[in-house]
């Protein structure tokens, strides 16, 4: 099992994703830096958090045209596992790997703090390991989170059961009041075509160990990592 | 005054605009021997001004204690450094963005917290952490909410870009601040103990280098701004307020980090207040050395900067160093790596001057000691008027009601509006979140923890100042032990008002002199600081705010302690003692609408003694839920561990205001098992301590004598309802926040 972390210049939870990674497989993921064009042969590309080139752009726009990302889509396009979470999500709708765009949240502030997802599908090396409309608490933390689709594509979202978690109450409810961002539908992560690469606003990686104050990221990268495993 | 040619004639005129007083512009006379020319008198003026010299409270500063034995380094360098084992240093400091934060809210508060950041990054440490205290005006002042909108916005669009855990601090409302808001920003960090970095330039002809962003033309005389006091023409001072870059500061903080991990620094400064003048005058103070500096070779974002501008532009996100000759190549390359500027601007000399070059001629020529020392007052002062006595009678006593006004009141309202808008999980080795006593963040792959508070009790600064250094002191102590941290150190960021009023100095003086006898009873050393005076608009001073930031340490992050209720069925006991001290409560400020009488007193040996005690039963593991007893007394703190834990405690004690909401200090709620109930009780009379079983834990209500239920619900009802209630109100001054 081997795994990159995609390092941008502003890119702040990279150590964060490093750091989970190597608790879940043992060793700890090549840092890739964005100025690389060459990625080393791995089953799982992660990209991290933060505000990618500050974000003073749309975030994620600039990210996108960095040497590592001409070769992460690349590498998508060949079925390699790539998980974007936060700003790695922005940078994968910039990059047209995922549909749809991230905008300013509802309530036009920055928020941080747990919120409660359900997973929506286990089809998908991503979430195979987990339940069907379990629920899963995990931290976010952006501005800019509040996902947008038209009607069309968030159909086909649905039909081709690509949506992967939806916020929700800790029961288990969609409901506004759970919607930490005004997300549609209230999507929390989707995947893509090919099912081989996830957005999610979410961080799993903040919540692996007891200490944190839950280990529900840890059960993430675990069922991520033993179906990525399995399908070597 | 920039447009002014450097050879122009200095005016009384030119000196009064440039804020020195005559007779300050006379000693500069006397100790140069000759007139300065227009960029000399800049930077002779921004490095006098009380932000940068020190010069009214420097006298005040030296009596407090400042050394232990874990103590690296305490103050006079960029921020404290103390030993938190394994290797590794802890480093520290607050510090003030208190005006720019009133005139630019946002951008006032994103650059209080870059230039806090870079504060310790300077000396070597990856930063951990920061925390804000903030003290805002009335809620009914019609600027109020645009502040602290526009300040709580900065500080987390600044701390989450950067990717810094914003943790903890405070949020408070006094009408004392209304024309001046506080806005102090402190940050920790975590460096090994051998590789600490300090601010010195030596070794005659070593390279001086510049990095970071460009300078460009704004923040000129931000320092002395930030030394004279407000007046209605304030709006105006917009351009002196500096604009933050986030970004940049990550690359900065980076490159810093990668540079120091090789040997190529001799010594290295951030670029502050007063940019490049301080940071060049105070490295060659250090070293005992000389600087000259080619102001052609300053990278500059427009041209036709004249020194006098490069020289006092307080442009953000900007370092100055001193390298090993002959390893400008490898430094440059990691810069370069990291897309910042990194240019060689001069040199170290001998000359104990700094020395500026423009289009090859010399512009300017000081003596460093004139500029590093030049000034230093001994202020007259008085012990301000006594406070307001106690009313005869306050109004009648009803439990349930009061408790909910207190909850739901602006200054014990859930401050969650705030701090979610703070990552404050980023690094992901946050262990204990805001909302709590301390807030603790692991020490990374280590199992210890830092456990860091801001604290202070203007109003009782206000009424009794000695009284109230000691509590702002002991309280920040007290929160470090409630989370079972051994407290380390303290560092300090003394607002007050206008130092040439007798009054005001006094309350100077007076709050250095209790934070000075709590710090020694409690061996907690200042080891870094700030001090910012003229918080005073149109002659109304501040509150005296000698606002605390304390540092803890815990061995093992598996035994530490936090305040929500975690089992039912345990005993409640109250650490501490008291007379129902109700002086200058937020009870009788509620009650009566006003602030009146003494504030509690401190006893020192006697919160020594509580808080060793309290932390030995949190190290054996005897208890893991603890809370200290502060703003509101001891209804509020247990009502506040109801509704952290979402578990209800039934009170028993006297139905009488003082008992359930007078502040008597030295005091903690414990929540412990049944069976440990006789332990700690024994334990405690052996300890000297007072301790008594004041109720349990379980159901969903809080109780008072098996009466006047309120739910856990409605208690946190009430204490969320405020803040988003009030910031969803019109905004009246508009900003482009």
């Amino acid at each position: 099992m081997k795994a990159a972390v995609i390092v941008f210049p502003g890119s702040n939870c990279d150590r964060d994703i490093a750091v989970a990674l190597e608790a879940c497989m043992g060793h700890a993921p090549a840092m890739v830096w964005h100025r690389d064009s060459e990625l080393p042969d791995v089953d799982l590309i992660a990209l991290p958090g933060g505000f990618s080139y500050g974000d003073y752009l749309r975030s994620g726009a600039m990210a996108v045209h960095s040497p590592a990302m001409r070769e992460v889509v690349a590498r998508a396009e060949r079925g390699v596992a790539v998980l974007g979470i936060c700003n790695g999500f922005q940078v994968l709708t910039e990059s047209g790997l995922l549909p749809g765009a991230l905008m300013r949240n509802r309530d036009l502030r920055f928020v941080c703090r747990d919120v409660w997802v359900r997973v929506e599908t286990t089809d998908s090396v991503f979430t195979t390991g987990l339940q069907k409309g379990e629920c899963m608490r995990f931290p976010v933390a952006h501005n800019d989170g509040s996902y947008f689709v038209d009607d069309t594509t968030l159909a086909t979202l649905q039909d081709a059961d690509r949506i992967a978690f939806r916020y929700v109450t800790p029961d288990g409810q969609v409901t506004d009041d759970a919607n930490p961002n005004g997300s549609r539908a209230g999507i929390a992560g989707v995947l893509g075509p090919s099912r081989n690469v996830l957005g999610m606003m979410p961080h799993p990686e903040r919540l692996v160990d007891e200490a944190q104050g839950g280990t529900d990221g840890r059960r993430f990268f675990e069922g991520l990592l033993n179906a990525l495993e399995t399908a070597r | 005054m920039s447009a002014a040619t450097n050879d122009a004639a200095i005016t009384p005129e030119i000196v009064a605009e440039h804020g020195l007083s005559p007779d300050e512009y006379d000693k500069a006379l006397t100790l140069l021997g000759r007139a300065p020319n227009l960029v000399e008198l800049g930077i002779i003026s921004v490095m006098w001004s009380e932000h940068c010299s020190y010069k009214s409270s420097r006298r005040w500063l030296k009596t407090l204690p400042t050394e232990a034995p874990w103590v690296i380094c305490g103050p006079g360098e960029n921020a404290g450094v103390v030993d938190i084992g394994d290797g590794l240093a802890a480093i520290f400091k607050m510090e003030s963005h208190n005006h720019p934060s009133y005139i630019e809210p946002y951008q006032g508060a994103a650059t209080g917290v870059g230039g806090i950041l870079r504060d310790v990054f300077t000396m070597g440490a990856r930063p951990v952490a920061n925390l804000n205290a903030l003290r805002f005006g009335s809620p009914e002042h019609p600027k109020t909410r645009h502040l602290v909108r526009g300040v709580v916005a900065g500080i987390g669009g600044y701390g989450n870009c950067v990717g810094v855990p914003t943790v903890g601090g405070e949020c408070t409302f006094d009408p004392g601040y209304d024309g001046n808001i506080l806005v102090n920003a402190m940050t920790v960090g975590v460096a090994p103990a051998d590789r600490i970095f300090y601010a010195k330039a030596s070794g005659v002809g070593s390279p001086i280098v510049y990095v970071g962003s460009k300078t460009g033309r704004d923040g000129i005389h931000g320092a002395t701004m930030a030394s004279a006091s407000f007046d209605e023409d304030s709006e105006e001072k917009r351009p002196t307020v500096q604009v933050g870059d986030p970004f940049t500061e990550k690359l900065l903080i980076e490159a810093c980090l990668e540079l120091m991990a090789t040997d190529c620094i001799v010594g290295i400064q951030d670029m502050g207040a007063a940019g490049l003048t301080s940071s060049s005058v105070e490295m060659a103070d250090k070293g005992a050395a000389g600087v000259m500096l080619d102001m052609d070779q300053v990278p500059v974002r427009e041209e036709g900067m004249t020194p006098y501008e490069i020289m006092l532009s307080e442009s953000q996100e900007r370092m100055l160093m001193v390298l090993r000759p002959g390893r400008e190549a490898e430094a440059r390359a990691i810069f370069e790596k990291w897309e910042l500027d990194f240019a060689v601007i001069g040199e170290v000399t001998d000359s104990r001057h700094l020395t500026l070059r423009s289009g090859g001629k010399i512009v300017c020529d000081l003596p460093v000691e004139m500029l590093a020392t030049g000034l230093q007052y001994d202020r007259p002062w008085e012990t301000p008027a006594a406070p307001a006595p106690l009313p005869a009678s306050v109004p009648a006593l009803s439990v349930k009601d009061d408790l909910l006004k207190l909850l739901s009141s602006p200054d014990l309202a859930s401050k969650r509006w705030v701090w979610e808008q703070y990552d404050h999980m980023v690094m992901a080795d946050t262990v204990q979140r805001p909302g709590g006593d301390a807030a603790v963040v692991r020490v990374h792959g280590t199992e210890r923890g830092l456990a860091m508070t801001t604290d202070c009790t203007p109003r009782y600064c206000a009424a009794d100042p000695v009284t109230g250094g000691r509590q702002a002191v002991a309280e920040a102590w007290r929160n470090l032990t409630a989370s079972g941290a051994r407290p380390l150190a303290v560092t300090d960021c003394l607002n007050f008002g206008n130092p040439q009023r007798a009054p005001v100095m006094g309350q100077f003086v007076l709050c250095i002199q209790g934070m000075g006898e709590a710090c020694r009873v409690l061996d907690f050393p200042v080891v870094s600081g700030n001090v910012s005076l003229y918080n005073e608009t149109d002659f109304a001073s501040i509150p005296p705010t000698p606002q605390i930031g304390g540092l803890g340490l815990i061995d093992d992050i598996g035994r530490m302690a936090q305040p929500a209720i975690r089992a039912e069925g345990e005993t409640l006991i109250l650490i501490g003692d008291g007379e129902g001290h109700l002086g200058a409560s937020l009870y009788l400020r509620m009650a009566t609408g006003a602030d009146a009488g003494m504030p509690p007193p401190v006893d020192l040996e006697k919160e020594r003694r509580n808080g060793d005690f309290v932390r030995g039963l949190i190290a054996e593991g005897v208890t893991t839920t603890c809370h200290d007893v502060s703003d509101g007394g001891l209804l509020v703190a247990a009502a506040e561990m109801a509704m952290a834990g979402g578990i209800g405690i039934a009170l028993e004690g006297p139905e009488d205001a003082g008992w359930l909401f007078g502040e008597d200090q030295g005091r903690y709620l414990l929540a412990v098992p049944e069976d440990a109930v006789e332990t700690v009780l024994k334990a405690a009379r052996s300890a000297h301590v007072a301790a008594a079983a004041v109720g349990s834990t379980g159901g969903s209500a809080l109780t008072l004598n098996g009466a006047n239920a309120i739910c856990v619900d409605e208690l946190r009802a009430a204490n969320e309802r405020w803040f988003p209630a009030y910031m969803s109100g019109p905004v009246e001054s508009g900003g482009d926040d």
